[in-house]
Order: structure tokens, then sequence, then C-alpha cells
């Protein structure tokens, strides 16, 4: 990476605003959700995105989402979608909301924790 | 009138943040009032400035509760055919609707969820969100985009105006106002250099909100040291992060790295001719390290230990420079307050309290984690709308706020706003943010007697009124418990901690008192029934109480037999069982899987 100007530094903010959207599976991991189980979770969804597909998907991981009780949990975010809150996972969990949410665009409703964002005030 | 009150109330949401906003949010929702008002529903649909939803590409978005109907682009044209269609006539206006959404109206939006609805997030701004590793994600997210307008578009000392007019305050427990220490700092003549801080020795037992921030959004607190370092002139900054907190420390450094990369650490900085470095150190994880002067010579290399103020760090710190210590949660809150202004920050919060704080939530309370919540938010908000109440529907007794060096709130103070100045007038602190909820089964006395134990072990030794002052509550504590109190010890403990409070070196000893004169103040009770009757209300000194099976109430299940890890409790399948008090160690297994209630966990007179 080139060092940034100031005025480099906005225009690379604008290219990435403007990235174009895909599929975002986040799995949640800070101490919390590392501590139950967060890896398992995230192999689990590696794992399924090798066997049933990954072009036009995205797979990160992030921090603590805040409801430490409920981890791990797990965000998925498809183009044009708020992004839907999955809690209390496990591997095999992952791996039906990566099949049928991420790839089939239907959120699993029994391991949804709540749909929307959080954001700055 | 009767079918209409029947109805649903529905709710029209505008979203207000700075996207839709720009896109005429604000036209739209002039429109939606006043064509509300024409169609004569105001008394059933209300329009609110909603949370910005994350479609601002889309905006302005207009949501419609129930239901969840997501309109995009809407224009103020668009808004009679919404209110006509939709609210009066309850049919969703299919062509300004957005996206795909299959099977999300069903689901439950996380803005009507206790824990998350009112939360504020600043400094946990993009929790959840960006890939900590990810320098893109955090750009991506207006990260960095507040330090060009610190070095470019502001003085130093517009920096610290804006900072000062935002009414920031210390997060890690202190509260001083962080505009005015910048500018002692700044004025402090400092031809050798300067540094600025982050305290990351997060000690109290129970709180992770430092940990937390630094494993999610490194470059958060990297760019409000940044600023903070042009503000006071610095050119050097460290991050003072225990060795227990490998995640954290892996993330920050790797952080560093790539900030280095992007020319936003290091020399010349975004091309301005700002230089800044920030090093990472290791703590071993002394509670005492956590302030400033004690840290500070952690840094030096020399023993963890206070020194006496003045001279203050802002005129003479780490290695005798002009230095600036605040601590993770302030510097994450920074950039937002550069970017967005002081008066915005400030109309968050309380009078002298501004802003949010971030708070770790556990202990007896359902919903444990992190919360963001503005100043003067009540505990019974954080405990019941946010915690989701105590664990096991028990009755709430106490919340500890402030760590070992903070106190016990009860119940009786459920309605307190929480900020700098309620909780010191409760005899507690704000601390760096810990809460630990108790229930009815927790004894206030043993909690008092953890605490100090706790600050005896990391009491540094140096002062006598800590080191021997400590030992000495803890003592008398540990006898209480035991049941070995002494008619005398109240005024004992209560002189002892006035001596404590008020000669002690540093903010260690000066506030170990506050677990035993809040505990004392509220559960004076607790205190007597222990000394005098020999008893635990509670039931958790294990000196002071005796497990017994209530013979007719026992129903010989042998579920307490199996459970029992010593072999106390023997008897036949349907007939009572015996508890062997000689064999009983006390640790209550029995009694957690007894359903019918047999093993009664009473106190009873220990004499």
């Amino acid at each position: 990476m080139q060092k940034l100007s100031a005025e480099k530094l906005q225009s690379h903010y604008r290219d990435l605003k403007n990235r174009k959207k895909s599929r975002l599976v986040i799995v949640h991991m800070g101490t919390c959700g590392i501590a139950s189980g967060s890896e398992g979770v995230l192999e689990a969804v590696l794992s399924a995105s090798e066997e049933l597909g990954k072009s036009g998907v995205t797979i990160k991981t992030t921090g603590c989402a805040g409801l430490c009780s409920r981890e791990p949990m797990m965000t998925v975010e498809l183009p044009g979608a708020p992004p839907v809150k999955y809690c209390d996972l496990d591997g095999a969990k992952a791996k039906q909301i990566y099949a049928e949410h991420v790839l089939g665009g239907k959120p699993v409703g029994k391991f949804v924790l709540g749909a929307g964002a959080e954001s700055l005030h | 009138m009767t079918k209409k009150s029947g109805r649903k109330q529905m709710t029209v949401s505008v979203c207000y943040g700075t996207c839709c906003v720009l896109n005429g949010a604000r036209e739209v929702k002039q429109a939606l009032e006043a064509s509300l008002g024409r169609h004569r529903v105001p008394g059933r649909v209300k329009v609110t400035g909603g949370r910005c939803n994350a479609y601002c590409n889309l905006g302005p978005v207009v949501t419609v509760e129930p239901g969840g109907t997501v309109y995009g682009k809407v224009t103020a044209g668009d808004v009679e055919e919404i209110v006509k269609k939709h609210l009066v006539g309850g049919k969703v206006v299919k062509r300004l609707t957005i996206g795909e959404k299959p099977g999300l109206d069903s689901l439950p939006s996380l803005s009507d969820i206790g824990f998350f609805k009112d939360q504020v997030l600043i400094a946990m701004r993009n929790r959840g969100r960006i890939d900590p590793d990810s320098i893109d994600d955090y750009i991506a997210n207006e990260g960095y985009l507040a330090l060009p307008k610190a070095l470019t578009e502001m003085k130093p000392e517009d920096i610290i105006d804006e900072v000062k007019k935002a009414g920031l305050r210390g997060r890690g427990g202190g509260g001083f106002p962080t505009g005015i220490k910048w500018g002692i700092c700044r004025k402090s003549p400092g031809p050798d250099g300067k540094y600025v801080i982050c305290n990351a020795d997060e000690g109290d037992p129970g709180a992770f909100m430092d940990r937390s921030l630094l494993e999610s959004d490194p470059h958060s607190v990297l760019e409000g040291m940044t600023i903070g370092a042009r503000a006071i002139g610095a050119d050097v900054g460290y991050i003072y992060v225990r060795e227990e907190y490998p995640l954290a420390l892996e993330r920050v450094t790797k952080a560093i790295e790539v900030a280095h990369e992007y020319g936003l650490l290091g020399e010349n900085i975004l091309g301005t001719g700002f230089n800044f470095e920030i090093n990472v150190v290791r703590g071993a994880g002394a509670f005492v390290c956590g302030e400033e002067t004690a840290l500070m010579a952690s840094i030096e290399g020399e023993q963890g230990r206070p020194r006496p103020r003045p001279p203050f760090p802002a005129e003479s710190g780490l290695w005798g420079k002009p230095t600036n210590v605040n601590n993770v949660e302030t510097w994450a809150n920074v950039a937002p307050i550069i970017l967005r202004g002081g008066d915005w920050y400030a109309s968050l919060g309380t009078e002298k309290s501004k802003g949010t704080k971030v708070f770790s939530l556990v202990g007896k309370i359902k919903n444990t984690g992190l919360i963001e919540v503005p100043m003067g938010t009540t505990l019974r908000q954080i405990i019941y709308d946010i915690g989701g109440g105590v664990l096991k529907d028990r009755e709430f007794k106490a919340v500890q706020s402030g760590g070992p060096s903070g106190g016990c709130i009860p119940t009786s103070l459920i309605d307190l706003p929480v900020d700098y100045e309620e909780l010191s007038k409760a005899g507690s602190i704000m601390g760096s943010g810990g809460l630990i909820v108790m229930d009815e089964d927790t004894c206030m006395v043993d909690v008092a007697h953890y605490f100090v134990a706790f600050l005896e072990e990391e009491s540094c030794g140096k002062c006598t009124p800590c080191r021997e002052g400590i030992r000495r509550m803890r003592e008398i504590l540990g006898r209480i418990v035991k049941g070995e109190g002494r008619r005398g010890d109240i005024d004992l403990l209560e002189s002892l901690a006035v001596t404590i409070k008020e000669a002690s070196l540093c903010g260690l000893g000066a506030t170990a008192p506050n677990p035993v004169l809040t505990t004392l103040k509220y559960f004076r009770d607790e205190y007597e029934a222990h000394i005098y009757k020999k008893r635990c209300p509670a039931k958790v000194c294990k000196a002071l109480i005796v497990y017994r099976v209530v013979a007719d109430k026992c129903t010989g299940c042998q579920r307490c037999v199996k459970a029992c890890p010593v072999g106390a409790l023997a008897g036949a399948r349907a007939q009572p069982h015996n508890l062997d008090q000689a064999k009983c160690i006390k640790c209550g297994a029995c009694y957690e899987v007894c359903k019918f209630d047999a093993i009664a966990g009473d106190a009873i007179y220990v004499e």
C-alpha cells in the first residue's frame, strides 16, 4: 500500500464506500465469542462455503457483538436487506444458516436474534 | 372509535442518519407530518427520527412498523401515496419498497430487543461491523476521516477546544475533563518531546470494556491517540496493555503496523509533516499499574509503584517529560467528536457528564455483555431494560460499580441516573465501567471481603496506610465471615477506612475502603447478623450455615446422594436421607439438585 495523503485518503474512503456489496457473513470473534465456540462456527462456515459455493460471498470476522451471554453470534447481511444477527450458534446451525440464508436468501428464523443494524447515533 | 383503538399502533420511522438527511430525510419527515395531519392519523402513527439502518445508498429510508416495511429513496412527493395507501388503506406501496426481504417481515427487529434498543454506540460504533485486522473496513466506516480534519483544518488549540466543548471526561474512572488535561499538557514546555499514553491496564474483576475495544476496533484508539498527540504536541505514544490480553495485543500490534503502511502513523502522516509513533508495552498484570504514575514507572522499566503528585504527569511524566495518559475508551471517543463536533457529543448525557459510557454488565443478570448508554441512564434501565433483569427472576439486591475501588448500590437507589456525580453521591464511583449485578443470594459481607482480599494482594506496599490498613480490614472481615466477628469490629472497620482513604499515596488505597463503606452504609444489618447472631442472612458464608434434610419433605429420590462429592448423604430409595454433618463441606450441591426443597439451606445459630 502506497502511503496516503489527506486527499488520497478521502478518495480511498469513497472507493471503499462504493464497493460492490457482496453477501456478507460475519462471525463475531471477541474473546467471549472464541471462549464460547466461535472458532467452530467459523470453521463450519468456511467448510460450508467450500462445499456449497462461495461465489459473491464475503466471510469475515469481527470483535465482540456485545451480547456475550448469547455467543457464539453471527451476522448475515445480504445486499439490499438489513443485517440479521444469529445467536447461540454451533457448527451445525452455522452450516444450515449458510445454506438457507446466505445462499438461499431465506433467514433461518429459529436461530435469529434480530434484524437490523446498530450504528453511530 | 372502538375499532380504531383496537388496531395496533403503527410507527413510521424516518431514518435520520447523516446519509439519509443529506438525501432529504428532513423534507420527507416534514411532508409525513403534514400528510398525517391531513389524514387525521397521528393518533396511531408516530414519526420518529430513527437511527441509521445502513441502507445508506438507498436513503432517505422510511420504515413502517408493524410489518417492517422499508421504503427507500423516498421523496416528499411519495409521502402522500405512502400515507394514503399504506397507513390509511393498509396496503404496501410496492413501487417504493427496497431490496428483497424474503422472510424478514417475521423476524424480530434488533431495535425492538431491549438489549440493543437503548444503546447508543460512539466508542463502540463499529462493534460487530468491522474486521479489526482490516484497516479498509475501518476507513469504510468513516475511520481515519477525523484525522485529516485535525491535522489540516484545525489548530491544536481548536482540537482541544472541541474536546472541551464535548465535555468528554476520563473514562478510566477519574472523570477528569479530557480537554482541560490536554490543554495543561499542551502548555507545559517540552523541549525534548512529550508523550501520550493509552492506559489499557484494565484490572477490575469482571470488566472487559477496554479489552473488547482494542480487540474489535484497534484503529479507533490509534486515531484518537494521533489526534491527541497533535493537540498536545507529542511525537511518541505508548499503549500499555496487560499480557493477559493476547488477542488485544495481537490486533493492536497489527493495526499499528498497517497504519504505518498507509501513512497514518510514523513520519509525515498523510503528507502533513506531522510525526507520531506508537509503541505497545506489555504489562505484567498488576492492578496498581492502572494508576498513571505506577504505569509510567512500569514503562520506564521500574517497579510498578505510584509516586506522589505533584508533579503531575502533564508537567513531568514519562522519563520526566510532559505526558498525557488517557484510557482506551476515552481515546476511542476522540475521532467521532472531531468529526461530528463537540456540540453533537455534548447533546448526549447529563449536565456534568456528557456523552456515553461503556459498561460491562455481568453477574446475576440475564443479558451479560458490553453496553454503551448515554450518561444519565438509570440503573433500572440498565438492569431491567437492557440486562433483561436478574437471572432466574430472583430479587435484585445490589449492583457493584467501579470494581474494587467502587461500591455497592442497593435496590433503594435503582432509579439513580448513572453519571460521575450521582455515583459518587451514592458512595461509589464510575470507575472504568464494571457493573456487577447481585441478587438476593449474595452476601454483602462476603462481597466486601472478596474485594478487600483482592486489594490486599494488589497493594504495591509502598505506603503504610494502604499496605497495613487493607490487610487489617481483610483480617477483620475474614473473622466476621467465619463467625468470629467481635463487638466493635464495625467501628474498627470504619475508623480504618477513614485513615486508609485519607493517608494513602494513590488512588488504589484512597478508594480501597469503598466496598466496605458502601456495604456498611446500605447493608449494615448483614454485618450485625454475622457478628452478633452468627448468621449469614444470604446463606453464603460456609461457617455460618448448616445444611439439613427435612425428613417429612424428603421423598428419598437419591438425587442428592449422587450429587454429594464427599459422600455425606446416604439413604435408601424412598426413605428420608441422612446428612452426615461431620463430612459435609457445605458445597451446596445437594441444595441445587433437590427439586423438592427438602434440603433447607437455612442458616442456623452456630453456637
